[in-house]
């Protein structure tokens, strides 16, 4: 099929596709509307439950099940860029020349790196409270870690981040998401029931097992982001085409 | 008007197919998918909002005092936005290795099956 | 809808998205999703999404533009070897 031929029925197909979503939009219940079943039974659901933050009690407790599928998706497409951009025989790695970093740079770099890591830590264990969660707060860790990178070199990145340690991590996270699961089972009640007692609305000890689900994904998203960026930056920055040396 | 979002949803949906139809870099190509997805993310968050609302955490909110907008699509869009991400790193990962093989990541070069 | 702040949030996203099309050169595009993904949680935290704004500005600002930068200068390394050996 050449190139015109296919900008043609894509075209064909666009205009139909456009004018279907143009009529959907129209049939949607108005922007701003107020009739929102499932959002006030979950509300209610969630202060029953204690969970300040009604997101996260949808995301680790009422609908756990679901956010147990998505880890899944991040895992494996970890585990398919690891296998995807592994070294392979015909391939070495080259050490990358030192670059000079400007002073203030590094200086910025370096200061803000523990703050924004102990940031992603308290948006990892506040998770119940107010808005973030293992999600926003694992990605806030693992890029807040590559600051290093900038202010320094990438030799120093590799000091803080050797690899074999967060994938096992990041497996050993993902299985603690499945074990929590288990013992709710193991407790009588049903997988992923909120088995734990609530505790105090407001307070870090609430909402059953919504803070350790949540410390689990933080953990598996935060090793995921690493192996997935240190795979990217070996790729770009160390590993060569040619023999071995 | 009561619509507008939505119509955006779906504008920023036909122009991340369109970027992707007629790309000629496979990196561009997956950077158009980047822009489908998020027009998902506009489309359910215009869905579950309420007029006069406010967030749904209650941690500096005393319950019942005002109206909450919908938590439940926040919560689908919430892992959303992080798993797309990464699955974005899958589809790279796909480039590199192309380029690898084939030496080259333009599409309409890349017709023949080649062992 | 009488929100003049969501009309100006969902116009900028529009027209980040179409800038990010736009743009056909794959190292500059980054740039253009970094912006996107910024505008994104804006307008995230304009419809009362605190949660999907943080993780949007964590993800899209800083994480996807720097993957595909990453593949960029990849791709690009072969090509400007072979280059320099003719």
């Amino acid at each position: 099929m050449t190139r015109r031929t296919r900008l043609l029925v894509a075209a064909l197909g666009g205009t139909g596709l456009a004018v279907l979503l143009v009529a959907a939009c129209f049939d949607l219940p108005r922007f701003g509307g107020a009739h929102h079943p499932y959002g006030d039974r979950v509300v209610r659901a969630s202060l029953a439950r204690h969970t300040a933050n009604t997101i996260a009690s949808v995301n680790f407790d009422q609908r756990a099940f679901d956010t147990l599928g998505e880890m899944s998706i991040l895992f494996a497409s970890v585990l398919g860029t690891v296998v995807l951009l592994r070294q392979t025989r015909d391939e070495h790695r080259a050490a990358p020349e030192p670059e000079q970093v400007a002073l203030p740079v590094r200086r910025f770099a370096l200061l803000v790196l523990p703050v924004a890591v102990v940031t992603g830590l308290y948006v990892i264990a506040h998770g119940q409270l107010s808005p973030g969660g293992g999600f926003q707060g694992g990605v806030v860790v693992a890029t807040a870690l590559h600051l290093l990178y900038l202010g320094a070199d990438y030799r120093a990145l590799e000091r803080i981040r050797p690899v074999g340690s967060y994938e096992i991590a990041d497996a050993l996270a993902a299985s603690a998401y499945l074990v929590l699961g288990l013992a709710g089972l193991v407790a009588g009640t049903a997988f992923l029931a909120n088995f734990l007692p609530y505790g105090t609305f407001n307070t870090l000890s609430s909402g059953g097992t919504v803070p350790l689900l949540n410390a689990a994904i933080g953990m598996e998203v935060a090793c995921a982001v690493v192996v997935l960026l240190a795979r990217f930056l070996d790729q770009a920055v160390e590993i060569e085409k040619g023999g071995e040396k | 008007m009561s619509v507008f979002p939505y119509l955006v949803a779906a504008w920023v949906f036909l122009v991340g197919c369109y970027g992707l139809v007629t790309s000629r870099n496979l990196i561009h190509a997956v950077g158009c998918l980047a822009v489908c997805q998020s027009s998902t993310y506009v489309l359910l968050l215009a869905v579950g909002y309420r007029d006069g609302a406010t967030a749904p955490v209650f941690s500096d909110l005393k319950p019942g005092s005002r109206p909450v907008v919908d938590p439940v699509v926040q919560a689908l869009a919430l892992t959303d936005v992080v798993v797309g991400a990464t699955v974005t790193a899958v589809l790279l990962a796909l480039v590199l290795q192309i380029s690898k093989l084939h030496g080259t990541v333009d599409p309409d070069e890349l017709s023949e099956l080649r062992g | 809808m009488d929100d003049p702040l969501i009309v100006v949030a969902l116009l900028l996203v529009a027209a980040s998205a179409t800038a990010a099309v736009a743009v056909r050169d794959p190292a500059r595009q980054a740039l253009v999703l970094a912006v996107l993904g910024t505008v994104l949680a804006v307008l995230f935290t304009v419809l009362q999404a605190p949660d999907v704004a943080l993780s949007q500005l964590a993800v899209g600002s800083a994480l996807t533009p720097l993957l595909i930068m990453l593949s960029v200068r990849k791709v690009r390394r072969p090509q400007r070897k072979k280059e320099a050996e003719r």
